[in-house]
């Protein structure tokens, strides 16, 4: 008992909490919500440097295709994204999407919305210079965006996109709304199970998503001082 | 999917537009209380973050963080499941007699909102050079009147933008409201959907409204830079 609250109701519940039903069954909670973070910030890295290599493009009909579709995106709410997901994908692909599989498109869609102004930045922000210097030396600007700007670019990138993935951990909560059985979900579950321990449940998992996003906002901040102190060496 | 026959109609007049055109208003609503709330929160949490007084300041970083760092959907599940048991009985019988779906969604999107405003408003504060401060003390302000007639009304005018931001950002999150009832824009256009299975016809409605309300935000943001803050920086 901690201030009237009795978290015995988590303690009973631990590994329900963190794997689910794994290894019986399928994994799920903390587990689950780390996997669906993952499989979607690998996705949404390629997604967002297409977009994002799309809207520093020399051609016109890809900056206006990438600037449609990254506004559009992030004129919507999330929760949109997920319904349309939901509701388009089965019609186009057919029943063979599981719940988990259309979040992560619907999360992938959505960050890489976001993740394209981090590429876009991150080539801006590399001096012109150095695209001149590499395009004088021969190479074309294909080349000197690949060997060149990019590398470059995406190291000062990390930082952000360690943000990205604290957002994206907060993101899979959503989840919940369609049945995924990740920590949010598997919250609701052993409160509408046991009906008089919600404080509980919900503090202790209010816990559990501020450590994990805690830590990473830490390390971002960390990676971003480094980054500072090895620029001004 | 070739066997769908578009009905539009059913989102433009009548009784299912109407549910729309509700949820809009609920929308607005929610997001025009909570911003203005979390307005007030921020600028309390962003002063206490600067404050001299070292356990006012850790507990204002530790709001930031811990508010910052959880999701916002359980942090609306927190307070409409879960706060009755850690709030006085009196904020308790006051909730119940209140919408309180709404009321819980509110309190959840303020407290959600102000850590992001918190931080937007100090980094305008610390925008303002140093000698603004020092010279306002020089001059015979306490701490609190030169942060009330200097330093703020000029930090305020560089957080707009990120405020704007920050109202974009709550408008799009309200919509999390709907899990706990609130029958905002997301929540009656699932409703239409139920009633007349043209889910497509309903989400391309509700996905309008609020591209619309985008883009106004948007482009009040990109106004009010060109018209306010670039012939400041001229000067």
């Amino acid at each position: 008992m901690i201030g009237g609250l009795d978290f015995s109701v988590v303690s009973d519940n631990l590994s329900y909490f963190f794997i689910g039903r794994y290894p019986k069954g399928p994994l799920g909670g903390v587990g689950l919500t780390l996997y669906l973070a993952v499989v979607s910030l690998a996705l949404s890295f390629i997604g967002g440097l297409v977009l994002g290599l799309m809207s520093v493009s020399r051609n016109r009909l890809l900056r206006f295709g990438s600037s449609t579709v990254i506004q559009t995106i992030r004129g919507m709410p999330l929760l949109m994204v997920i319904f349309w997901m939901f509701f388009l994908l089965p019609a186009m692909l057919g029943s063979g999407m599981t719940a988990s599989w259309t979040i992560i498109v619907a999360l992938t869609l959505f960050t890489s919305a976001y993740m394209s102004e981090i590429v876009r930045a991150g080539i801006v922000g590399i001096p012109k210079g150095q695209t001149e210097a590499a395009i004088s030396t021969g190479l074309s600007h294909g080349q000197a965006m690949f060997y060149i700007i990019l590398p470059q670019a995406l190291r000062n990138m990390i930082p952000s996109f360690v943000n990205q993935f604290v957002s994206m951990i907060k993101d899979t909560s959503l989840a919940f709304i369609v049945g995924v059985t990740e920590l949010t979900q598997i919250a609701t579950q052993i409160n509408n199970r046991t009906m008089l321990y919600p404080t509980e449940i919900f503090i202790f998992i209010a816990v559990i998503y501020f450590v994990i996003c805690f830590a990473f906002t830490e390390l971002s901040r960390w990676l971003e001082r480094r980054l500072a102190y090895r620029k001004a060496i | 999917m070739l066997t769908y026959k578009f009905d539009w109609a059913i989102v433009t007049s009548g009784k299912y537009f109407d549910w729309i055109v509700s949820g809009f208003y609920v929308t607005i609503k929610l997001s025009m209380v909570s911003i203005a709330l979390s307005f007030l929160l921020g600028l309390i949490i962003a002063i206490m973050r600067m404050s001299h007084l070292r356990p006012v300041r850790w507990f204002a970083h530790g709001y930031l963080e811990f508010f910052r760092n959880t999701p916002l959907l359980v942090q609306i599940f927190f307070w409409y499941f879960g706060s009755y048991k850690v709030l006085p009985a009196v904020a308790n019988d006051w909730l119940v007699k209140q919408d309180f779906e709404f009321a819980a969604a509110v309190i959840a999107l303020t407290i959600y909102t102000s850590a992001f405003i918190a931080e937007d408003i100090r980094s305008g504060v610390r925008s303002i050079p140093k000698e603004q401060m020092e010279a306002a003390r020089s001059s015979g302000f306490s701490y609190i009147r030169s942060m009330q007639y200097i330093i703020l009304p000029q930090a305020v005018r560089l957080t707009i933008p990120p405020l704007i931001n920050q109202f974009l950002n709550l408008m799009k999150n309200s919509s999390l409201a709907m899990t706990i009832g609130v029958a905002e824009l997301m929540y009656q256009a699932r409703q239409v959907e139920s009633y007349t299975f043209k889910g497509f016809e309903a989400f391309s409605a509700a996905t309008l409204v609020y591209l619309a309300l985008s883009f106004t935000i948007t482009g009040l943001m990109t106004l009010y830079d060109k018209k306010v803050l670039q012939p400041l920086k001229g000067r």
